[in-house]
């Protein structure tokens, strides 16, 4: 407990605001090893159950303590397929890094062993150092699975039904495949390129990959299975219908879905303004609404296109915000301003209904709600209002209904996400899903570790065939 | 990747490209839209509606108008060249059923969309009325095509330099007050015209379908980005739409929106959809 826990090395605030550079820079060899001897190798290892998919954190700590790197990677990998993904965006203060014992003690989750920044560190050695290895393929079976949607489920299953020798189809509906972690989270938080070696990885493993292809419309599900021989599929389509608070003035020029906002500067590149043919508003006071980590990357986003003034709006206070808490902080270095208990009531316009305010109520908190949050309350006659240019919603998503809409038979529960059961198989025979469309708006590491039991089960399926 | 098939010049902005694209070509309807890009890097994303298609050849017709940067770049390939990506089909299908008396107005390229609807309202045996609008003559876009799908072909240019002089309108209000009234009006064309063709039918209760050309990004419901005020709800051109009932429509606020970008694309020529026919 002598060795103080190790700070993550950053880019400068005051620089990074005007680049989309990664923020966070990694560990140095000594500092990874300082970090893993802090970590006390608890018999029961309250950590591991903390993680959704069980890494054996205690072991590959002990790995790179040791100096065995490539150790380390290969205790991790047994369970997660993308640790240099998820050590980065995992909320770890509230999986794995809660229970450890090392913060329990220090008496602040802060001061656990950073098993987040510690995975990091070897999943990048062994990328930076050229170690990775394309996995064995065993015979071809013959037989042909589709997966549908190209996020952390969909490449999960897809790495893990190819390796059985299953012939495997990616069908994206973007020009570019990664879900989330390309269209959504920000270059500055998980360099593409990152991506894109998983990516890689597939199609060396002999996975094609067919994008702008949405399934629903170019093809719908019962031909994949009747017409195109698949003889099993996954839907792995993610949450991607963005929720807006229907107040008045929402559908005004300059307001945004964060959705939209994110896929315009991270996929369509409309931050390299010099190169890009897509537009993005040039912002100079903007509001972000909301207070996750779609709300922190929008404000960030709006920040690195040159927004003067970032004000981030949310109705309770900052320990209820689901942001992870890395970024908050790293919002707050940046200028983003906080409003916390203060909710939009309506978004002001001038004449030409172009956005030029807002209009916030001020809350306080009340009684505990169904979420186990205490309910924020409006203050009665407490409107106020900030001067804007553009305003950016970003309270959720919900599950986009094409593939729902055009697949009779296939179940969903009342909020449109596909009911699965613990194996990933839905109400159709054939049929599995999971990540966001099962479980809503969710976490990289549960899209992973849905995907892959799912891809367990197809696997045993597909035997028995 | 997508090859050109053939390229052809229909005036001095508008072309017409047959391009492959086998798949789209065999599940598309009448009323849908693909969306384009030339370039996966830097390219941006826009939509245009699926003209024609022959599944038999796996092509698919676009017709557009060089109003922008990628429309223009687009403008400047050839048969044999290949279009990075397109995709589709896109969009809920037109609803089509024999109504009775269909009375089909298309303003400049808006005729191009109005084509496979006017083409299928005349397949599913109503009685097609069509009336086309440009500026001049020499804006006006597939004239035979459907002079071949009409029972009765309207031309009206601003000009007067084919057909009547006057707006498209004139003569939609004169079907309305006849007895009897059209069964529904289809209008396709620039914004404001779609707007005032729902206000000459909306005092004779004709129903009115319009297509919308909102800013889309995904086209798969993912964005908002293409969001109009329909009634009291908010609704996604891309999936809800494009088509809407016209009489519902906010057009105002979808006019204000389609000029989200104006400043950043002003380096782009000024003529726009808007200009071309009203
Ligand atoms: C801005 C943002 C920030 C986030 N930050 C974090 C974070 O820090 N940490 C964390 O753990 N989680 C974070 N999340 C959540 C996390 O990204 C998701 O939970 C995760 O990506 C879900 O994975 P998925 O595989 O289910 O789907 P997605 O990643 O959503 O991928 C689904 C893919 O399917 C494609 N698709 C959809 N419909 C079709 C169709 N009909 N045909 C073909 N393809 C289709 C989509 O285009 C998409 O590429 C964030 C989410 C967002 C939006
Ligand atoms: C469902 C749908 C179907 C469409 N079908 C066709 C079609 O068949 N043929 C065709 O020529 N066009 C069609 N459009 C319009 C077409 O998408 C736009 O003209 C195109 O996006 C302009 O892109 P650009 O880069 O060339 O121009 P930009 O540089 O993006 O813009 C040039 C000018 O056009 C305006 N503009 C941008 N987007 C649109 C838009 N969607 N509608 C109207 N004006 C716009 C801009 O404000 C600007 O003034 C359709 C639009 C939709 C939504
Ligand atoms: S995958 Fe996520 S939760 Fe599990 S150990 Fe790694 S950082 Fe922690
Ligand atoms: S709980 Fe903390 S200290 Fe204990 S084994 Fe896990 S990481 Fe190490
Ligand atoms: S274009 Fe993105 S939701 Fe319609």
């Amino acid at each position: 407990m002598a060795i103080p826990a190790q700070e993550m090395p950053t880019q400068d605030p005051a620089e990074r605001r005007s680049n989309m550079n990664e923020v966070a820079l990694g560990y140095s060899p000594e500092q990874a090893r300082a970090e893993a001897l802090r970590c006390l190798q608890c018999k029961t290892a309250p950590c591991i159950a903390g993680c959704p998919v069980g890494i054996d954190i205690p072991g590959f700590i002990q790995a790179i303590a040791d100096g065995d790197n490539k150790k380390a990677i290969d205790i991790i990998k047994i369970d997660s397929l993308l640790p240099a993904v998820c050590g980065r965006v995992c909320p770890q203060e509230t999986q794995c890094q809660a229970p450890c014992t090392v913060g329990k003690v220090l008496k602040s989750v802060d001061k656990a062993v950073n098993i987040g920044r510690l995975e990091r560190y070897v999943a990048d050695w062994e990328r930076e150092n050229r170690l990775i290895e394309i996995p064995a393929i065993k015979p071809d079976t013959g037989k042909k699975v589709g997966i549908i949607g190209t996020g952390p489920a969909g490449l999960t299953v897809a790495a893990d039904i190819r390796r059985e020798g299953h012939d495997v189809t990616l069908f994206e509906a973007f020009h570019k495949p990664g879900g989330v972690m390309v269209y959504g989270i920000p270059e500055f938080r998980l360099p593409k390129a990152i991506v894109q070696q998983e990516i890689d990885a597939l199609t060396a493993m002999g996975c094609e990959l067919k994008t702008n292809f949405v399934i629903g419309r170019t093809r719908k599900i019962q031909d994949l299975l009747d017409e195109d021989g698949f003889d099993a599929l996954f839907i792995g389509t993610g949450a991607g219908l963005p929720r807006f608070m229907n107040i008045e003035g929402e559908n005004l020029v300059g307001v945004y879905s964060a959705n939209e906002y994110l896929t315009r500067s991270n996929l369509m590149r409309a931050y390299d303004k010099q190169r890009a043919d897509t537009p993005i508003f040039d912002s100079e006071k903007v509001a972000v609404l909301g207070g996750g980590n779609v709300a922190m990357d929008a404000a960030r986003t709006a920040v690195r296109l040159g927004a003067k003034e970032v004000h981030l709006i949310y109705r309770r206070t900052e320990v209820e915000m689901p942001a992870r808490v890395e970024e908050v902080h790293h919002a707050k270095e940046e200028g983003v301003i906080f409003h916390m208990l203060e909710n939009p009531k309506r978004i002001l316009s001038d004449e030409k209904g172009w956005v030029n305010g807002i209009e916030c109520l001020r809350y306080e908190l009340g009684e505990p709600d169904d979420s186990g949050r205490r309910r924020p309350i409006a203050i009665e006659g407490s409107e106020f209002e900030i001067d804007l240019d553009t305003v950016i919603v970003a309270i959720g998503n919900d599950s986009n209904p094409l593939i729902r809409q055009t697949t009779p038979g296939l179940e969903t529960n009342k909020w449109g996400n596909i009911v699965a059961d613990e194996n990933g198989k839905s109400s159709i025979d054939r049929i599995y899903a999971g990540g966001d469309i099962v479980l809503g708006a969710a976490t990289v590491i549960l899209a992973m570790g849905e995907g892959r039991k799912a891809a367990a089960a197809m696997n045993e399926m597909l035997a028995n065939i | 990747m997508n090859k050109i098939r053939e390229k052809k010049q229909l005036s001095e902005t508008v072309f017409l490209m047959r391009v492959e694209a086998p798949l789209i070509a065999r599940e598309r309807k009448a009323g849908q839209f693909i969306i384009l890009q030339l370039c996966e890097d830097f390219g941006e994303r826009i939509p245009l509606t699926i003209a024609d298609a022959d599944p038999a050849a796996g092509t698919i017709t676009l017709i557009f108008q060089a109003v922008g940067k990628t429309t223009k770049k687009l403008a400047l390939m050839n048969a044999g060249e290949k279009i990075a990506a397109l995709v589709g089909p896109l969009g809920t299908p037109t609803h089509i059923e024999n109504f009775g008396t269909v009375v089909c107005v298309g303003g400049g390229i808006g005729v191009a969309p109005l084509h496979p609807i006017a083409q299928a309202m005349k397949a599913a045996g109503n009685k097609v009325i069509i009336i086309m609008g440009a500026r001049n003559r020499e804006l006006l876009i597939l004239e035979n095509e459907m002079r071949a799908i009409a029972d009765e072909l309207i031309i009206c240019t601003d000009d007067g330099s084919v057909g009547r002089k006057c707006l498209v309108t004139e003569p939609l209000k004169e079907l309305c007050e006849q007895d009897p009234k059209p069964d529904l009006a289809v209008a396709i064309g620039p914004p404001v015209m779609m707007k005032f063709c729902a206000e000459t039918t909306r005092p004779y209760s004709v129903p009115t379908q319009v297509s919308l050309n909102t800013i889309m990004v995904d086209g798969t419901g993912m964005c908002g980005g293409c969001r109009v005020t329909v009634g009291d709800e908010t609704k996604f051109v891309c999936v809800d739409g494009p088509e809407f009932d016209g009489h519902l429509v906010d057009f105002d606020n979808m006019i204000n929106r389609l000029s989200s970008y104006k400043k950043q694309e002003a380096h782009s020529c000024k003529i726009g959809l808007e200009g071309d026919s009203q």
